[in-house]
């Protein structure tokens, strides 16, 4: 009976010419959070999936789609990019990550995406339907940035198509960008950057580095915290008297971004390369009872135990990433996912980048030669990052009721020659061709 | 009497006549044996035989590669590891008078980490801060030898030049509009640029007719004066001689173009075109001056020269007749060239085989060393590379790799060496800290 009545909907959405309706027929559908299903079809509606078995009858007029020998997967989300606000990154003029000032909350990378960047269109050719783009450089110290920051803004989950940055808004303050102060890096910076093996003798012996001694290092890492310290209590102190709504009251832009923040609603995300940098970053959260996600970790070491017992989900960078030092193993960066998974830790996979955010499913291939095993590197390129950036119950897998985010496919997505066929962003199919397959076509035919 | 004679040889060379025998590998050999299931004899060196089956000579190491890749050494036709810091000369628009040769470091650990993503060669160049630049040359990755040991002997050595944004922007962060006069480095524009390489064949022309007549007048058995000799130009006549390779750092179609021209002009011939990522605009020049082309897969948008740039282009360039190979200009990607090949399968088609030879045999011929690199066929150099998965799949580990016959990487052993280095790490650490004062003071310098 309820079958019924959506059959009858979709014709009804197929006649009024509804491009988010569709059946796709005869296709081994990998849910990523269930078993695949081999040669089954998917009913597509109003841009939800509304049905997948193998006796879907489609009503008459529907657009239908072969999947014959293809497969077909919920498209892969990058947790980490800055697309959107930077179209080339050595000139300035067209990056946008990266503003001035320490404590930021209330920017929002959202608002400055221009959906007509070059970079969607060449992104989403690969099979990536959505990403987190956030405002600083994914904590690698704002390549052509501003200065030293702790906050930089609201980071986005967005859609990888729209006509504008509210189309293609999922989450729109899916993180706030903690730069937690790190006693080992350069410059107060976390995340990717670099540490030096002289910074790493400083650490051991107190001896000379960049940073000074270790007291100095230590001194100025205690002067950041408490400044940071000092800013969230203040943001608390913000919060009470708002909800006091005292008399004299005063709207403030930053605390009113701290909010959600304060409230538990939105992480901060916070990179923290070394085992110490993860395990301040975490009692700080816990501390001020917020909820962390921890960005591009460089070593696991013992902080397994606690980022599982205290369900801390961890965004892994590039494993097509040199070792930070010279004596560690050649595989150091492939591995690394590998371990945080065996520890119990949910991972997700980022590129930290524009460029090569294209290559995320290879990143998460690398760490499978590595350790990892097949499923979870998917997992972490779809129903995870959903899971973790708010959007759980709307992306990430092929299940009934969630967006049609799809990808039609030859064969393994993790591997490079795989084609994609066909890439749909809640139901609507989306154009393939890019500006790069327009230069390919047009020089091609060059006589 | 020959063979007693050949066994004697032998017995008397026991490091030179070591055999071995890697059996029942998926050969992709890059030659003309295509890819196949066998084995590969290593004898001195050298490959020796290469079939389906092989006789197993007496004493030879056999290796069992069931289920395994094998391919040839992989060959980077763009790289600066292992040069110490001194990779550019950015004074002067022309500095064809220095030479990496001069700046190799053998302990660079860049070194071994190529190795271990299964790199065997790679052209070592200067940077690209002048139009001009310095000389370049091909090492093998013979991880412990010297700096001596770590070069391709034989190799044509080469010179780089740079076009666009970078030489023109060395010395002049504002182009040639806003920078002070005092710090201003000619040139700022691409025009200057050409005219950089024009002046500088123009000097180099007149300094070897001199040389040449100086030549003939000895050949005749006079006894002139020697010209002067000119460290700046001694590069560039050798290119006019052919004898030294150019190879261009080039983003846009226009600068290709230009070069062709300018080469043209002056008479000497343009060996690659490197990162050249408007190849694909101007294949049909490119071949047509008979230069190779050596790109990267997918680098994009990081600078304004390299906003046109399309993972298509070494696939378009190999249609269009252009030799073509994939470099890495980095020492992490240069790990993973083999899965950078496997992006021309991707982007534009090609076949295993012709995207494997992106890496393989194409930059051999670009580095004018494919009689001796680049493939597993009889007679070249014993340098290969075992994978435990296709090579041009993104799960495959690198599990052996030999140059010259000698195995210079090793995966299992690499992996099982590793608690001990831990321990030796720790204990050098201890050490250091003990004798180190307490936390606080300034270490002495």
């Amino acid at each position: 009976m309820k079958k019924l009545g959506l059959l009858v909907a979709c014709a009804v959405a197929a006649c009024a010419g509804a491009n988010d309706t569709f059946l796709i027929r005869g296709v081994d559908v990998y849910p990523v959070t269930g078993p695949e299903v081999k040669g089954v079809s998917v009913l597509i509606q109003d841009g939800k999936i509304a049905d997948i078995g193998a006796k879907i009858v489609a009503p008459k007029g529907m657009k239908i789609v072969d999947g014959k020998g293809l497969r077909l997967y919920p498209g892969m989300i990058d947790s980490n990019t800055n697309l959107g606000l930077s179209e080339i990154g050595a000139e300035r003029v067209t990056v946008d990550t990266g503003e001035l000032g320490e404590f930021m909350p209330q920017l929002r990378a959202l608002s400055a995406v221009n959906p007509e960047s070059a970079h969607f269109p060449v992104v989403r050719a690969n099979g990536i339907t959505s990403a987190m783009t956030f405002p600083s450089a994914g904590g690698r110290g704002g390549r052509g940035g501003g200065g030293a920051q702790f906050i930089s803004g609201q980071a986005a989950l967005i859609h990888m198509d729209g006509w504008t940055w509210e189309d293609m808004a999922i989450n729109r303050d899916a993180a706030v960008h903690l730069l937690f102060p790190s006693i080992a890096m350069r410059g107060g910076r976390g995340g990717m950057a670099n540490v030096d093996f002289a910074d790493e003798v400083a650490l051991l012996f107190g001896g000379g580095s960049a940073a000074g001694t270790y007291t100095e290092a230590k001194r100025n890492y205690d002067a950041q915290v408490a400044k940071v310290t000092e800013f969230f209590d203040q943001a608390r102190q913000y919060q009470k008297e708002r909800t006091a709504n005292l008399p004299g009251f005063k709207r403030d832009l930053k605390f009113e971004a701290m909010l959600p923040v304060l409230e538990g609603k939105v992480p901060v995300a916070v990179p923290a390369a070394r085992e110490r940098a993860i395990h301040d970053a975490i009692a700080f959260a816990e501390k001020e009872h917020i909820k962390i996600v921890i960005l591009a970790p460089q070593e696991l070491d013992k902080e397994g135990p606690e980022l599982k017992a205290k369900n801390i989900p961890v965004i892994m960078g590039r494993t097509e990433a040199l070792p930070e030092n010279q004596d560690a193993p050649y595989d150091y960066a492939e591995s690394l996912p590998g371990e945080f998974y065996k520890a119990g830790v949910k991972i997700a996979f980022g590129t930290f980048d524009n460029e090569f955010s294209r290559n995320l499913p290879y990143n998460a291939a690398r760490a499978v030669a590595y350790g990892l095993p097949y499923d979870a590197a998917l997992k972490a390129i779809t129903i995870n990052p959903a899971e973790i950036w708010g959007a759980g119950d709307k992306m990430g897998s092929i299940e009934k009721g969630k967006w049609a985010d799809l990808m039609l496919v030859t064969g393994d997505p993790l591997e490079t020659p795989t084609q994609i066929k066909a890439l749909y962003i809640k139901g609507k199919e989306v154009d393939l061709s890019n500006k790069q397959t327009k230069l390919y076509d047009k020089y091609l035919a060059r006589p | 009497m020959k063979l007693a004679f050949l066994a004697g040889l032998i017995a008397l060379a026991p490091l030179g006549a070591q055999v071995t025998v890697i059996q029942n590998a998926t050969i992709m050999s890059e030659g003309a044996k295509g890819t196949f299931k066998g084995s590969i004899v290593v004898k001195d060196g050298k490959i020796t035989e290469v079939g389906d089956n092989v006789m197993v000579p007496a004493g030879a190491t056999v290796i069992d590669a069931q289920g395994q890749y094998v391919i040839p050494g992989i060959i980077d036709c763009h790289s600066h590891i292992a040069v110490d810091g001194g990779v550019n000369e950015g004074s002067v628009s022309v500095s064809s008078m220095v030479n990496i040769r001069d700046v190799i470091n053998p302990e660079d650990i860049a070194i071994y980490r190529a190795l271990a993503g299964g790199v065997t060669a790679a052209n070592i160049l200067h940077g690209s801060a002048n139009a001009i630049g310095g000389q370049t040359l091909v090492l093998k990755m013979r991880w412990g030898q010297d700096a001596e040991g770590m070069i391709f002997q034989g190799a044509t050595p080469g010179i780089k030049f740079a076009l666009g944004e970078n030489p023109k922007r060395a010395g002049n962060p504002q182009g040639g509009r806003g920078a002070p006069a005092t710090n201003a480095r000619y040139p700022a524009t691409r025009m200057g640029v050409e005219d950089v390489i024009r002046e500088a064949f123009n000097e180099a022309k007149q300094y070897k007719a001199t040389w040449d007549a100086y030549d003939a007048a000895v050949a005749k058995g006079q006894h002139p004066l020697p010209p002067r000799k000119d460290l700046k130009l001694e590069s560039l006549k050798e290119v006019l001689e052919g004898k030294r390779f150019v190879h261009a750092h080039c983003y846009r179609a226009d600068e290709i173009l230009m070069l062709i021209r300018v080469a043209d002009d002056y008479g000497f011939k343009i060996k690659t075109f490197q990162h050249v990522l408007e190849g694909y605009k101007v294949a049909k020049e490119i071949a047509a001056h008979g230069a190779g082309g050596s790109t990267f897969s997918d680098w994009w948008a990081y600078k304004a020269e390299a906003f046109d740039a399309i993972p298509y282009n070494a696939a378009v360039m190999t249609r269009k007749g252009v030799v073509s190979s994939l470099n890495s200009d980095d020492a992490e990607l240069m790990r993973r060239l083999n899965t950078e090949a496997a992006k021309a399968m991707k982007y534009g088609g090609l076949t295993r085989e012709e995207a494997l030879a992106l890496v393989t045999i194409n930059p051999a011929k670009q580095l004018g060393v494919d009689n001796r690199v680049g493939s597993i066929e009889v007679g070249k150099d014993a340098d290969i590379v075992i994978y435990d998965k296709d090579p041009l799949s993104n799960y495959a580990k690198v599990q052996k790799v030999w140059i010259d016959g000698n195995k210079y990487f090793d995966r299992d052993s690499d992996v099982s060496a590793r608690p001990n280095k831990e321990l030796e790490k720790k204990k050098l650490a201890d050490k250091e800290k003990a004798a180190t004062p307490a936390q606080g003071a300034r270490r002495p310098q």
